[in-house]
């Protein structure tokens, strides 16, 4: 039995919006086909740190990371990377789902498409396989051609999972993935969050502590852009060790 | 206060009202003397007839070469607007950095700002002799060099609405389109520009109805001359040049001469009533479309 290797690190990481220090010498290591939850009082760093692991934060005038982060051993910030090929490997889902204007199925396959891939039958094959995986299948397979929009906010939010995991990427980073959606939805999420695991790497930021105790095997506890705490979610939920942590899963504050 | 009220929506009132008044005494005076004029010359004979005399001893009245004149001179700047306008937009969208955009947008004004009949003898002192270098047989006064500065000065139209239009696009789509691994270039015109569409549409239509509307420019360097033809390179006659040669002479008040100025300009009128309606019709489409 091999030991489950670390598929995502940060190695003292810094981040700054301008002179806003946001995230604080972070250290962390996430294992391979687990999934690690984000949790913490809003505006504690959970999406500037995320956001970090496929540089969405690029974009953003002033913002900086000083430190690592590495994927599979590598640091991505190093200046060979290419990010639109880093992306391709690092999927995300935003919190808002956020279909482009196209129909569902352009909507699958964009990815594959913009890789240069034209030919029919692999778009159509891939098409179905990345549906039936997001569990969304069933209910658009005769409504392929409609526009993505005219779709419920869940199954958006899946046909946005069924969108990322088209291009095969090996994790998977979701940033309130189901805080826009009913009860329903949100389960039927987060059942397929337990499904996904078996063949990728999962981070999910959630302010819900249910979500995270039901979907995570680890979760990592931020508060005003430090690492608090990070455990098994089983032994962090039944004994946190810092009292920041115990504090905010009892609801005390946040 | 009850009564410094009434005065002021009186006010407003009649502000209002002038502006109605205006605008049906224009169409009123172009419908009557036009009018007028169907009476002497037929409807066909203005639509199908392929010269444009009204001067001459031989009168013909066809409107189409002025009409194909305004059409040509039209697409040369659409042609040269349209790319250029677009890729300012995407350029201040997605690659420019807050301080390039604040040096780019006002440069942009000021070519909006420069008086049309700069431009036109910009056409004629300098771009025309330019092309002849290019183009041999390019004739001194000529529909593309009109056309290709008329573009220029409608680039600022173009890219600033289609930067509008752009810019309106949902954040999160932007967003969408980079997590799924497109470059900028992917991103700008496989996601956003498409996402803009309507809006960049708008804003061509508008630059059109601009085109269509231009008289220094052409009345400069184009030629003054009406002629039913699509090359670019000889000299050619617009609507509205037509009218400002008619106007600016003499032919007397009342007059079948005299008349065809407002049987131009109603055809103007239609041409332009037409496109503005058309951008209304599409931003009204497009706001339904994102509610
Ligand atoms: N684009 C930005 N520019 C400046 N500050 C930002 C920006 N985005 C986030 N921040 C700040 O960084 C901190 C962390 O934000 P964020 O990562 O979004 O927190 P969380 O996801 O945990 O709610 C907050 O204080 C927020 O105000
Ligand atoms: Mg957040």
């Amino acid at each position: 039995m091999s030991k489950k290797q670390n598929k995502l690190e940060a190695l003292n990481l810094d981040a700054y919006y301008g002179d806003f220090h946001a995230l604080k010498g972070i250290n962390i290591a996430m294992e391979e086909k687990a999934v690690t939850a984000f949790i913490g009082p809003s505006g504690c760093g959970k999406s500037t740190f995320l956001r970090t692991f496929n540089r969405m934060n690029d974009y953003i005038d002033g913002f900086r990371v000083e430190g690592q982060i590495l994927l599979d051993g590598k640091d991505i910030y190093q200046k060979e990377v290419r990010v639109d090929e880093l992306r391709k490997e690092v999927g995300m889902v935003f919190q808002k789902p956020n279909p482009f204007p196209k129909s569902i199925f352009e909507n699958v396959v964009y990815g594959l498409k913009i890789q240069g891939i034209k030919k029919k039958s692999v778009l159509e094959e891939a098409a179905e396989q990345s549906l039936r995986n997001a569990a969304l299948w069933e209910e658009v397979k005769d409504k392929l051609d409609k526009s993505a929009l005219a779709l419920s906010g869940g199954q958006q939010q899946r046909l946005c999972i069924a969108r990322a995991l088209a291009i095969s990427p090996s994790v998977l980073l979701m940033d309130e993935p189901a805080s826009a959606l009913d009860p329903i939805s949100t389960a039927k999420i987060e059942e397929l969050i337990y499904e996904l695991k078996n063949d990728y790497t999962i981070v999910i930021v959630t302010h819900n502590m249910q979500q995270a105790g039901r979907v995570s095997d680890y979760t990592a506890f931020f508060y005003m852009g430090e690492l608090v705490e990070f455990n098994k979610t089983k032994t962090m939920f039944t004994s946190p060790k810092d009292e920041r942590t115990q504090n905010y899963i009892t609801g005390r504050f946040g | 206060m009850k009564v410094s009220e009434k005065i002021i929506e009186g006010l407003l009132w009649l502000s209002a009202a002038i502006t109605i008044l205006v605008t049906v005494g224009i169409i009123w005076v172009l419908l009557s003397e036009s009018i007028s004029f169907f009476q002497e010359v037929s409807l066909v004979e203005f639509l199908t007839e392929k010269e444009w005399t009204p001067l001459f001893a031989d009168k013909k009245f066809g409107i189409m070469p002025l009409v194909a004149g305004t059409l040509l001179t039209t697409f040369v700047a659409i042609a040269v607007a349209l790319p250029i306008g677009l890729t300012i937009a995407v350029y201040l969208n997605e690659y420019a950095h807050a301080r390039m955009k604040q040096v780019v947008k006002p440069l942009l004004e000021v070519l909006a700002t420069i008086p049309t009949v700069v431009y036109g003898f910009f056409a004629l002192t300098v771009v025309t002799p330019f092309l002849q270098q290019l183009i041999p047989n390019l004739a001194g006064f000529n529909a593309l060099s009109a056309g290709i500065v008329m573009g220029i000065m409608i680039i600022p139209m173009i890219s600033s609405l289609s930067e509008d239009a752009i810019s309106a696009v949902p954040r999160s789509l932007r967003e969408a389109a980079y997590g799924m691994g497109s470059t900028r270039l992917q991103t700008s015109f496989g996601v956003m520009v498409p996402a803009a569409s309507s809006g960049i549409v708008v804003s061509v239509i508008l630059a059109i109805s601009r085109a269509v509307g231009e008289t220094m420019i052409v009345a400069i360097a184009a030629g003054q001359q009406p002629r039913l033809t699509l090359n670019p390179l000889v000299p050619i006659e617009t609507i509205t040049t037509y009218i400002v040669q008619v106007s600016m002479g003499d032919v007397p008040q009342g007059s079948l001469e005299y008349k065809t100025i407002f049987a131009a300009g109603i055809t103007l009128f239609v041409f332009t009533f037409a496109l503005n309606n058309l951008s209304f019709w599409i931003k009204k489409k497009y706001q339904e479309k994102y509610d």
